[in-house]
């Protein structure tokens, strides 16, 4: 109970509108709380988690970032044409080029951001326009169909057969959230590179005063971002098996409300791995219920919107007027 | 007082000169402050203190340094970082601290901090914590986020964590400034105790009493330069804040009899639950009526409600022998309150903006030309206006209102507010971050307003200044008015001896 | 010679003369490219197109200078656009007379308000952070007007609604001077009346502005309502342009308005900025893309050459840049 209590307000409250939620799923179908169905659920959301816990990253250090699921486009055509010119590679290649491409673009911004205190939305929403524009022009808008096999394949970790025959799988993009989410966890709780990024989004005046290497924070909390984004383009190609360069052209604002609702603060110093988790799965598992209960899919959106106005309606979650670093100087 | 005596010195610092741009911040100053020793730094806005204070902690170099010695080391040139792995540190007033991280996280962070990648170890974290708050005599919870705590406890997790990096000098920058005076004098009861343990304070404040309360000596500096250091002993406000202006400054009781104006206000068992009860106040026209306390008595908080930002629970309100029940404080302006906050930086005034927006807020409706349109002729009229009656020193009406000196913003704060045509003014804390030099103009003017006919109530933390520039003082005291006294008949210091009682 | 820079400067502001020389300046390459770009013509379908932007630009400028965003803008204008075609389909489709699209502007206009207020007020009442508040909106609009259409499109509409976003009246297009009108109506609603004067104040700090009187609240619902109204002129006019609805239309807009208005040096956090550099980097950015497209690029290279220029605005504008310049020369 204590450990609840300290878990914090917000998390505390989407775990149990989440748990209520699957209580109400699972009475009112039989198909919800079936391995199938959860499955495909982890499955099909393994994606939004990397991108989800890379952009909490950049929110906790006070910033913001637009860019990452267009990078993620960026990184997969990159790292895609790379590897058919090597003539094929492997997933050690496609893991390590993936990973490299993505921090670098991340970096990118970081660059822009501290090199020339541009503020981090105008930066993200400059460099979002370059990659896509930039993408578009020189791919001609094409997509690549002829990936090596490695990478189009499924790679299943564990499948079970249930007694009607249906098959519940668990694939390998699954595995690497999970790795991703567990390295997130890990950087920002366990490690002091990660409590410097706390307080820096927290108070970037103390935690400058205090000797904290700002330079370095931002480098790593968009590196961080844009690694996660190299990670999702790569599990992405994996899931669909092709490349199309303006396939996750507007993901981003989706992800962001996700990781909003599960109690990351824009303007930084806030956000758990465990919230992050919960928004973004709260998101999915709605959708999921809508879907079975057999309401009409293009009703889905206007209910999860309708969700998120009546969750910050209520919720009372004091985000505090004015965005990032939106204190008069108190000189 | 010290166990290790006074020849020895934490810091010596002599000849320190720096400039920026084309003004000499610095010249050739001599600082020093003996192991164990509550030291002041007096001195108005801009005569070099926090300057000074950023020479010792390496965040500024020196042009020109003939000494500088730490633990009787000489130095060459301070880092910040050596100046810490030196046993420097410095508390700043705005106390550099994490709100949303824990209190056990705050205190140790500075451990934390550095590029090498390490684990973090809470237990340890929190043990080390809790030993540092043992040597202050303090337990809070550890767990618990920062930005629940008040203030002072804030101030607190601030000195534990310079004495958990082993902290022999501190630097405390404004530490009083939001305090009330309990939490003040347990501030002061653990500066005492640093003392004792031979860690050496460095006061910066502005609040002259407790700086003679607690400190053995005292620099002065005026315009860069240093006036000289003085015992505490023998030493008083007056002559304090001679040093610091470089001026005598003339106090004299200006209060008159003033029983026989009509009353323009009338308050009647007033109350809000939890912050204030059963308040009877009277404000007569052309009164100037003083309302002294401790902070968090009540005093903003009857301010508040009278503008009508907090609704009352019970009692009533009269107006020129109306009923007087603001919903917001629009209708408080509508009616003829005009309140200037005592967060003049945050509420008083909006910063980024031009100091004719700044001055026009409050009277928008006034200033339409044609069509319901803003006028910009009037505006800037509006603000000319006020700065020939005030004696207002500006450059462009259009300027930033930061540009300003603080006594300067304050007198376009009483503009914004005598535009409005108030009948009664409510002045909260109006000088804090005024020089004393300009403080007086600001009377001046309210002096001249009270002449006039405007009712006004003056908040004030200073006894000396509610005793010289009211008409009747009123003591409030957890939630009630606990006494009236009339200025003719009482000094401040029968005054400030009732608030602390 | 100076006193008129300095005039003009006074006058226009400084962002404002910047952006002038760069429009000359472009003007200048292009038509050195290819001499088609300074025609009758080639301005002519600038005209036409970019008022669409530079109306839904109005709409984000308020609530940008008042220290929030408005992300629902676009969706916000697509379904007060369906709303007028919603009257529209009622009273005949092509048939439908002039009163029917009087009475569909209104509903346009109030639909869109609406979407605006409801936004303002969650804002306002709750304290939630705009991001959050219009996103949510965002996602509920996008999923209402998908439900409403099953994504389909809408058309068919009398002629006088083709002429709105295809005519001209003495010469000059229809959609430009209508642009003309509001940005016309903008400059004079936040440099000259009450509310205008409300939105910097609010913007700078909103406490300071509640202490010194100012109806807080009621300001950013109207903000919020205000911004909602031009998005359904937006919506009207991209109805009029296309001669159809569909949600999504001009999704790729959004952050391109947000683009716009820090290239005309809208104060990232609030409480700064004017109407006329907005509206000259409107222009600017489709001299951009109309240029571009004269010299044989197309749209992507426009959108990301777009993204560089906010990038080198910003660092042109950093303080940043002439340290970094002092450093290089001590070095």
């Amino acid at each position: 109970m204590h450990r609840l209590i300290r878990m914090g307000q917000i998390e505390f409250r989407l775990l149990i509108a989440l748990a209520a939620i699957c209580v109400a799923l699972s009475l009112a179908t039989d198909t919800f709380l079936t391995l199938g169905n959860l499955t495909s659920l982890l499955n099909n959301n393994s994606v939004n988690l990397i991108w989800a816990v890379g952009l909490l990253v950049v929110l906790i250090a006070g910033g913001i970032d637009i860019s990452f699921a267009v990078m993620s486009s960026v990184v997969q055509y990159v790292a895609a044409v790379w590897l058919l010119k090597m003539g094929g590679g492997n997933w050690f290649f496609g893991f390590v080029l993936c990973g490299l491409i993505g921090a670098g673009l991340g970096l990118v911004n970081a660059a822009l951001i501290h090199g020339f205190r541009i503020i981090s939305i105008v930066v993200t929403i400059a460099t979002f326009n370059v990659f896509f524009g930039l993408l578009m022009f020189f791919t001609k808008g094409r997509s690549i169909y002829n990936l090596p096999d490695w990478w189009a394949d499924r790679v299943i970790l564990f499948e079970h057969q249930s007694a009607d025959g249906n098959w519940s799988e668990l694939t390998l993009p699954v595995a690497v959230m999970a790795a991703c989410v567990f390295a997130t966890w890990f950087l920002i709780r366990r490690t002091n590179l990660g409590r410097q990024l706390y307080a820096f989004g927290d108070n970037p005046e103390g935690a400058r005063r205090a000797g904290v290497n700002l330079a370095v924070m931002q480098a790593l909390a968009f590196g961080w971002c844009g690694f996660m984004a190299g990670m999702a383009a790569l599990m992405q190609v994996n899931i669909v098996r092709e490349v199309v360069p303006n396939a996750l052209y507007g993901r981003e604002l989706d992800v962001l409300a996700a990781v909003v609702l599960g109690g990351a603060r824009l303007g930084g110093g806030k956000g758990t791995v465990l919230g992050c988790v919960l928004g973004v799965m709260f998101v999915a598992v709605t959708q999921n219920g809508l879907n079975l209960l057999g309401v009409s899919p293009f009703a889905f959106k206007m209910i999860i919107g309708a969700a998120i106005l009546v969750a910050i309606s209520t919720s009372n979650i004091s985000l505090g007027q004015g965005r990032a670093g939106h204190r008069e100087a108190a000189q | 007082m010290t166990e290790t005596g006074p020849s020895r010195y934490a810091l010596r610092m002599k000849g320190i000169d720096i400039r920026f741009g084309g003004v000499q911040a610095l010249s050739s100053v001599d600082f020093d402050v003996r192991a164990g020793e509550v030291h002041c730094l007096a001195g108005e806005n801009g005569s070099g203190k926090s300057t000074l204070i950023k020479i010792v902690t390496g965040v500024y170099r020196p042009d020109n340094a003939a000494l500088i010695e730490l633990f009787e080391n000489p130095v060459e040139a301070i880092s910040p970082v050596q100046a810490r792995a030196r046993g420097v540190a410095v508390i700043w007033q705005d106390l550099a601290l994490f709100p949303n991280m824990s209190v056990a996280e705050n205190i140790a962070f500075d451990g934390l901090v550095g590029l090498r990648p390490r684990g973090v170890r809470y237990g340890d974290m929190k043990l080390r914590a809790r030993a540092a708050l043992e040597r202050l005599g303090v337990t809070l919870d550890l767990d618990q986020p920062l930005e629940n705590l008040a203030i002072a406890q804030r101030q607190i997790v601030a000195i534990a964590r310079a004495l958990i990096q082993d902290a022999r000098l501190i630097f405390m920058d404004e530490p009083t400034a939001s305090l009330t005076q309990s939490e003040t004098d347990h501030l002061l009861n653990i500066v005492r105790k640093l003392s004792s343990d031979g860690v050496a304070v460095v006061f910066v404040s502005h609040r002259l009493a407790e700086v003679l309360e607690i400190a053995e000596r005292v620099t002065v500096l005026r315009d860069g330069k240093l006036v000289g250091v003085y015992p505490t002993e023998g030493m008083t406000q007056a002559r304090l804040g001679e040093l610091m202006t470089g001026h005598i400054l003339e106090y004299k009781v200006t209060a008159r009899d003033m029983s026989a104006a009509p009353i323009l206000f009338e308050a009647r068992g007033l109350s809000v639950p939890g912050q204030f009860e059963g308040v009877d106040l009277t404000i007569r026209a052309g009164e100037v009526v003083g309302l002294v306390g401790l902070i968090g008595a009540g005093r903003t908080e009857l301010a508040h409600a009278m503008m009508g930002m907090t609704g009352t629970a019970a009692g009533s309100m009269q107006l020129d022998g109306r009923p007087y029940r603001p919903r917001n404080i629009r209708e408080a302006i509508a009616q003829g309150l005009a309140y200037v906050s005592e967060d003049r930086l945050q509420l008083g005034l909006l910063q980024k903006q031009s100091i004719e927006d700044n001055a026009a807020i409050s009277v928008l409706d006034r200033l339409l030309g044609g069509l319901g349109l803003i006028s910009p002729a009037k505006k800037t009229d509006l603000i000319m206006g006020w700065v020939s009656k005030l004696g207002i020193k500006i450059g462009l009406p259009a300027d930033a209102i930061s540009t300003l000196s603080g006594g300067n913003q304050q007198k376009v704060v009483l503009a914004k507010w005598l535009a409005t045509e108030p009948k009664l003014l409510i002045l909260d804390s109006p000088t804090v971050g005024v020089d004393v030099g300009a403080r007086a103009g600001i009377f001046r003017i309210v002096r001249d307003l009270a002449e006039r006919g405007l009712a006004i109530l003056l908040i004030s933390d200073e006894e000396s200044e509610a005793i010289y520039n009211s008409d009747r003082v009123l003591h409030m005291a957890r939630g009630r008015i606990a006494g009236a006294f009339d200025p003719r008949t009482t000094s401040p210091v029968d005054l400030e001896a009732a608030i602390h009682a | 010679m100076t006193g008129i820079v300095e005039r003009a400067r006074a006058a226009l502001g400084r962002e404002a003369l910047g952006l002038i020389v760069l429009m000359v300046g472009m003007v200048a390459v292009f038509t050195a490219a290819n001499p088609q770009f300074l025609s009758v013509s080639s301005f002519s379908s600038m005209g036409y197109q970019a008022p669409l932007l530079g109306l839904l630009t109005i709409a984000m400028l308020a609530p940008m200078i008042s220290g929030g965003i408005n992300l629902a803008i676009i969706f916000t204008a697509n379904i007060s656009g369906l709303a007028f075609a919603w009257v529209m389909l009622k009273a005949g489709g092509p048939e439908a007379g002039a009163l029917a699209i009087v009475a569909g502007a209104a509903l346009a206009l109030i639909v869109g308000a609406l979407a605006g207020a409801i936004m303002g007020a969650i804002i306002a009442y709750v304290g939630a952070h705009p991001i959050l508040v219009s996103l949510g909106m965002m996602i509920f609009l996008r999923g209402l007007g998908e439900f409403l259409t099953k994504g389909g499109d809408i058309s068919g509409f009398p002629e006088a609604v083709g002429a709105l976003g295809h005519g001209d009246i003495l010469g000059l297009p229809t959609p430009l001077l209508l642009f003309i009108a509001v940005a016309l109506a903008w400059q004079i609603l936040l440099r000259r009346t009450r509310h205008g004067f409300a939105v910097y104040m609010v913007g700078s700090n909103i406490r300071a502005a509640e202490y010194a009187g100012l109806p807080t609240k009621r300001t950013l619902v109207m903000i919020y309502a205000l911004s909602g109204l031009v998005c359904a002129i937006a919506g009207i006019l991209m109805l009029a342009r296309f001669n159809s609805v569909r949600v999504g239309h001009g999704e790729a807009l959004l952050l391109v308005t947000v683009l716009a208005i820090f290239l005309g040096g809208i104060d990232p956090f609030g409480g700064h900025g004017k109407v006329f550099p907005v509206i000259l980097s409107i222009f600017i950015l489709q001299m951009l893309s109309s240029g571009l497209n004269l010299i044989g690029a197309n749209q992507h290279l426009s959108t990301a050459v777009w993204g560089m220029f906010l990038i080198a605005v910003m660092i042109l504008r950093s303080d940043r840049l002439a340290s970094l310049y002092h450093l290089f020369r001590k070095g």
